[in-house]
């Protein structure tokens, strides 16, 4: 199968093991993986933010980078960044009065999966032949439950790999108060928040917190440094690609 | 002609700092923060049992959604029609555009009837408008009838959730509250018990002497023009049936069509609200009934902001809610912070949509203007709501409105800085050349890493991220770079 990387902002930036993760589990089970190199961002900071006017350029610029891969799926580490393909790019850009670019949004968000739902449910396989000797907890992310609805695939991905002892994150459901804009915005109430996730990953005795999204994982983990817990954040995709 | 959007609501629906401060205080309150914590994790758990046992939640939640968004379609013909069928059995309809009016109009029933005092049952259009203030004001007491609620009028205290007013109170500080407030008491222990036979016998004197009694309704029905009041301690049946005279106010969202669609709503309410399968009390009355019950009946339809409200497309869903509180309990927001922090009498998630609506903003400093905020748009709520209003999606549209208000002006500009760091993300993010550029800039970054290669401390406004969270340094290679160096140069 030919897939597209979003590869998303904040993983090409800043968090680049998980996108890099991502096209070496893809290519090792024998799919095609192309990067639309004039991608950028899925503007979903500016959306959730109130910048609906600014996110327009942000959407039409997606939409042309991957209409023009033509490929036959889109996949993204990052349940929210998907969340926002899925739920937000056709608002935007209808609010801004341009129904064609979103019709072209909406075909682009049915064919935009984030990493466990194009395992299992476009490629098929809950077993990615991984191996990873750790005992890792996992933090199911708001938007990759609550958005897309993802359930437990990231959980039978992981219970499949080799080594990996999975451990059950006590209130996992809970956001960890990252939020965007909000962890700097009402910075007190997101850390209240994230001081009650990390006393909860600190229940499971995990040497790793895992989740399929880098902003999470860059707030739980932002914490967890500053505490010099000693537990590392390491994203789902990286995990599914160790052998 | 310009349309008529409605008038602003006034009384308590707004506090009188911004969230973010309000719940600076509230989160530095660890008793507080226990008392909700365990209230909230408690409900959670029951609810969940509750709703399991129907198989047909998905379909009762799309009901009532529907049901609500035919109301909102014809608002005015329904009202119209409640209003018809109350008069013709014996009840007077009064239209209040405020929570003014609608204070002087009960305060102005109440004089008529030669008394000075009134039994309440619980209900939040009355909290909303601050009619006790004002009746006490008016020199009418007004005594609330609900445990909790007569805990926070007690307490001289506000009430803190939709359902369970006195949330953030345990039953230490309940027991104090009581022993100071009802001298005839005797002893008290903390054992719920006690405390509930001694707000009990505080009680009966009043439902017994009680002229006239003040409710609000969950819904009134235009078919038939029945009031409904769904509660759990029968205080409500008390007040609704002893007393000669009986004044409802009710917000103007609460009308349903027919009789039929309390089917779908009494399945939602109790489980949502309460975990219960059914509630204890439901009184249902309809107009005036010689020798049984209240001989005079009063409904004040209160709109109070709520047609401006409905005048927002995306927003008057908001106006769906029947204050089940199931978004309150399942918001990790609320859970830390409690309700105070809202400042209004409609907190967690629901309130963060409402308040604002129902008042109007007048810019980014205004306490409401901060509560479409004060969400991590993690999406509990909109799970949990039991008429599916999808609060996140309707939290960014306030937002965006509250954006678009101060677009251009010198305000919007100095908002934070916010306004021109958006600005220039948006532009940097608008093509791969200039995001390239922007990635290589942040490369910088490595330099003000320390030794262990995390960042700890950056200046305002990021030093609200770095008060407690770090970030790593930024990669010596970025995801583009590792991409045309694996990938790029074989296909060249």
């Amino acid at each position: 199968m030919r897939i597209a990387l979003f590869a998303t902002c904040l993983a090409d930036a800043m968090f680049p093991p998980a996108a890099i993760a991502t096209v070496q589990l893809l290519e090792r089970l024998g799919h095609q993986v192309e990067f639309p190199e004039s991608q950028t961002c899925c503007g979903q900071m500016h959306v959730n933010t109130g910048y609906l006017k600014e996110a327009t350029a942000l959407v039409r610029n997606h939409v042309e980078a991957f209409e023009s891969a033509n490929c036959d799926a889109v996949v993204a580490p990052s349940g929210s960044c998907v969340g926002s393909v899925r739920h937000q790019h056709a608002m935007v850009a209808r609010r801004a009065g341009d129904e064609g670019l979103a019709i072209r949004a909406e075909h682009l968000a049915a064919k935009t999966y984030e990493l466990s739902e194009l395992l299992i449910d476009v490629l098929g396989i809950d077993d990615v032949g991984a191996y990873y000797p750790h005992r890792v907890t996992y933090h199911p992310t708001c938007h990759s439950l609550r958005m897309l609805g993802v359930g437990d695939k990231p959980l039978r991905l992981l219970r499949n790999v080799q080594g990996l002892t999975l451990v059950e994150l006590p209130e996992a459901e809970s956001c960890c108060g990252f939020g965007g804009t909000f962890a700097i915005k009402n910075s007190d109430t997101s850390t209240a928040m994230l001081a009650d996730k990390m006393a909860h990953i600190a229940e499971t005795d995990a040497e790793v917190c895992s989740a399929g999204d880098s902003s999470c994982l860059m707030h739980i983990g932002g914490g967890l440094s500053r505490l010099r817990s000693g537990v590392r954040t390491v994203h789902l995709a990286e995990i599914l690609a160790a052998t | 002609m310009t349309t008529f959007l409605g008038t602003p609501g006034v009384g308590n629906l707004r506090g009188d700092e911004p969230f973010p401060a309000a719940a600076r205080t509230a989160l530095a309150d660890s008793q507080l923060r226990r008392n909700i914590g365990h209230a909230t994790h408690t409900i959670r758990a029951k609810r969940l049992n509750a709703i399991r046992e129907c198989d047909d939640w998905e379909q009762l939640r799309a009901a009532g959604s529907a049901l609500k968004q035919d109301v909102m379609a014809r608002l005015p013909e329904l009202l119209e029609q409640l209003e018809d069928n109350v008069t013709q059995r014996g009840g007077v309809v009064h239209w209040a555009r405020d929570g003014d009016e609608a204070n002087r109009i009960v305060a102005d029933l109440i004089r008529a009837t030669g008394s000075d005092e009134v039994v309440k049952v619980k209900s939040m259009a009355t909290q909303e408008i601050g009619l006790n203030e004002y009746l006490e004001a008016q020199g009418i007491a007004a005594f609330e009838t609900d445990l909790a609620e007569l805990i926070v009028q007690l307490g001289h205290d506000k009430p803190s959730h939709i359902l369970v007013p006195a949330i953030h109170r345990n039953r230490a500080e309940i027991r104090e509250i009581f022993t100071r407030e009802m001298p005839d008491a005797g002893e008290l222990t903390d054992d719920p018990r006690v405390l509930a036979m001694a707000a009990r016998a505080h009680l009966r004197r009043k439902f017994l002497t009680a002229k006239v009694a003040v409710s609000g309704a969950n819904f009134g029905i235009a078919e038939t023009g029945t009031l409904a009041v769904v509660e759990s301690e029968g205080n409500g049946r008390m007040c609704l049936t002893l007393p000669q005279t009986l004044i409802t106010v009710m917000g103007i969202e609460k009308v349903v069509p027919t009789f039929a669609d309390l089917e779908v709503f009494m399945q939602l309410l109790p489980r949502s609200s309460t975990a219960e399968r059914m509630n204890p009390y439901t009184s249902m009355w309809t107009g005036v009934h010689p020798g049984d019950g209240p001989q005079e009946f009063h409904l004040v339809l209160l709109d109070n902001g709520r047609t401006r409200v409905l005048a927002d497309e995306v927003g008057r869903a908001a106006l769906h809610c029947i204050r089940c509180s199931a978004c309150l309990n399942v918001c990790p927001v609320y859970e830390r912070t409690g309700g105070h922090a809202y400042g209004s009498v409609y907190p967690g998630p629901i309130g963060a949509i409402l308040s604002p609506q129902l008042t109007g903003t007048t810019g980014h400093d205004d306490p409401n203007a901060t509560l479409p905020f004060a969400s991590s748009l993690c999406g509990a709520c909109f799970e949990a709501c039991p008429v599916r209003i999808d609060i996140p999606t309707i939290l960014v549209h306030l937002r965006a409105q509250q954006v678009d208000q101060e677009r251009g002006t010198l305000r919007g500009v100095l908002f934070s800085g916010q306004d021109l760091a958006m600005k220039a993300a948006g532009w940097a993010m608008s093509g791969a050349g200039r995001f390239s550029l922007a990635e290589k800039a942040l490369a910088a970054g490595r330099l003000i890493a320390g030794r262990d290669h995390r960042i700890s401390a950056l200046p305002w406004p990021a030093s609200k991220w770095t008060a407690s969270r770090d970030i790593p340094e930024p990669p010596a290679e970025t995801f583009r770079q590792w991409w045309n160096r694996t990938h790029e140069r074989d296909r060249r």
